[in-house]
């Protein structure tokens, strides 16, 4: 299956990601609207320190510990892909506790976010890939 | 095959759904006592909050049985299981065949005595969806509500129902709440929150008795009720094993394929006991997480599997009135109080070069790194230590490491 992942030393820090993912994830179809004045909420994270950059997002691990922790059934895998259902979902953050990547977050709904590689908006495909100006994230089978 | 299961919730699940992945074709009979489709046992006190309601508190979608080929026979309680001849007995009068069977029984309240207790009209426990829905039924905003109990189950409750009362005192013998994930220098943070909600507590004390409406306390102080909350602790059930003939400790004794000591019968949940992979000390964990995945465990072990489950460590993430709390692992060797401030507090336990707990209160962000660190028992060595503790990153990690997470699949 296709998954995003990080080439750390083509990363330039520039956080394109960031931006993308918060647009991606915003409903609107004006990035500029979507990110004017507003604090960036993305379910992609660069870590960075000195030379070093690189992104990180939900890996869809094929045995995802996250989804089995799940005490209410909101996350669940379709299509190979790690879904949360926000309406079911409680806000608990035990897959905060579970997910050894950190790619869970709270969401400003008081609910959890996390990367479905864009097949839960307008978008389709993963926007940060599309919009990283080095080719240091990309979405392919491995 | 004939795989029976005794149980529907997380560990139940956790069975069918391994089963499924590599047997579509075995028959899977599952029973149990709750007439409910599965749901979401945690849920019960956000049930009452207002905060989800009885469709989205489902565990799994409607049609879970059907697309699993699962006979489900709910409100159905096993009274026997006839190990030796493969065959488990119901309270409808029904034998029913098994080559493998899975006990996930789960736990019930434990009740210590106390006198005066029978003449409390309005007891509830907050086990269950009926448990929730009965107590529901007694609050109004002139009750006065008693809950025994300042563990998970007991604060949960308290959370679910302040609004929609007059008043809701907890009174716990211990002298901290939360006394199995809260160490005496964390738990005053979340009781002081508690109590800003309108919570209001007695510590250090029990009931010694109930007279009228009125609980007299250990510590000689009387409480006023109408309601009282029982959330003193639970039990693992265990009896059917016990019958059987499995070897039965404080819960039912299983190996990390949740195998039980007699043949053909497997155990998963709350009424086993595990071997803590942080301590390597064997205790009852009663956690949703672990139930799931000792349940999946067994269903790979029922079809011929072998990778069981080693790594259960206590975990807890819990909110109450907007304050998040993540615990981990346990408290034992070197404590490091990382952050103290208004809106975090952070403790890492650190023994033989590895992490072995965390407590983490207000700030929880990727507090899952903290997490697999101890299930893993990785080195503190291979990696930069420094960095980690002041937040849970993956720069800290070596670079080969880093790569195997980020850039190849899993
Ligand atoms: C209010 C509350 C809040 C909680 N919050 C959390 C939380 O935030 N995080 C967390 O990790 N855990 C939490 N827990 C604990 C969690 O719910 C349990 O760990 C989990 O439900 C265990 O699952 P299980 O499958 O082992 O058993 P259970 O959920 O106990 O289910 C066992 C089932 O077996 C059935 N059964 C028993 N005996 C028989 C029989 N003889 N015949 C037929 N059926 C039978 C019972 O009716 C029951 O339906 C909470 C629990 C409560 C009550």
């Amino acid at each position: 299956m296709k998954r995003i992942y990080v080439n750390e030393d083509w990363c330039l820090g520039c956080h394109l990601c960031e931006y993308y993912c918060t647009f991606a994830n915003s409903g609107l179809e004006s990035m500029a609207y979507a990110l004017k004045g507003k604090p960036l909420s993305p379910r992609i994270q660069v870590e960075e320190e000195g030379e070093i950059h690189f992104a990180v997002s939900c890996r869809h691990c094929d045995n995802p510990v996250c989804v089995k922790s799940c005490i209410t059934g909101a996350l669940s895998v379709e299509d190979n892909v790690i879904h949360c259902d926000t309406n079911k979902c409680v806000g608990c953050y035990t897959c905060i506790m579970a997910c050894p990547y950190g790619c869970i977050m709270p969401a400003t709904s008081g609910v959890i976010q996390k990367c479905e590689l864009c097949t839960n908006n307008a978008h389709q495909k993963p926007l940060c890939v599309q919009g990283c100006p080095n080719e240091a994230i990309v979405f392919e089978e491995r | 095959m004939n795989y029976v299961i005794i149980g529907n919730s997380a560990a139940a699940i956790g069975c069918v759904e391994a089963l499924r992945s590599s047997d579509p074709a075995g028959i899977i009979t599952l029973i149990s006592s709750e007439p409910h489709h599965t749901y979401s046992r945690p849920l019960i006190s956000y049930l009452l909050q207002g905060k989800t309601d009885e469709e989205r508190m489902k565990y799994r979608p409607d049609d879970f049985y059907q697309t699993n080929h699962v006979c489900a026979k709910l409100g159905c309680t096993v009274t026997k299981i006839d190990a030796k001849n493969q065959k488990v007995m119901t309270d409808s009068g029904e034998t029913i065949a098994y080559s493998k069977l899975l006990i996930a029984t789960g736990s019930r309240p434990f009740v210590p005595p106390m006198e005066g207790l029978e003449t409390v009209k309005k007891q509830f426990h907050f086990m269950t969806l009926d448990d929730a829905k009965a107590l529901e039924k007694a609050l109004g905003p002139d009750q006065k509500v008693l809950i025994v109990g300042a563990g998970l189950i007991g604060l949960k409750c308290a959370e679910g129902i302040l609004h929609r009362v007059q008043s809701v005192h907890v009174v716990d013998l211990a002298d901290r709440i939360l006394p199995s994930i809260l160490d005496a220098e964390a738990a005053p943070r979340v009781q002081k929150h508690l109590e800003e909600a309108g919570v209001s507590f007695t510590l250090g004390a029990s009931v010694k008795k109930f007279k009228a409406n009125e609980a007299h306390l250990t510590n000689g102080e009387k409480v006023p009720f109408d309601i009282v909350v029982l959330a003193v602790g639970v039990r693992p059930n265990v009896e059917l094993a016990k019958e059987a003939g499995c070897a039965v400790g404080r819960g039912i004794v299983v190996d990390e394929n949740s195998k039980t000591t007699v043949a053909n019968i497997y155990a998963a949940g709350d009424c086993t006991e595990t071997v803590n992979a942080a301590t390597g000390k064997t205790q009852v964990m009663a956690l949703l997480p672990n139930a799931y995945l000792q349940g999946e465990a067994a269903g790979r072990a029922m079809t011929g599997g072998r990778d069981g489950f080693s790594t259960a460590i206590p975990e807890n993430a819990i909110g109450f009135f907007g304050l998040h709390l993540i615990t981990a692992g346990n408290y034992e060797g070197e404590a490091d109080l990382v952050e103290d401030t208004e809106t975090c507090y952070k403790k890492l336990f650190v023994k033989d070069g590895r992490l072995v707990g965390y407590m983490l209160i207000g700030d929880v962000h990727r507090a899952g790194i903290y997490t697999d660190l101890i299930r893993k028992k990785t080195p503190l060595a291979s990696l930069d230590y420094d960095m980690l503790r002041k937040e849970p990153q993956l720069l800290a990690f070596s670079r080969t490491a880093r790569d195997a997470m980020l850039a190849k699949s899993h």
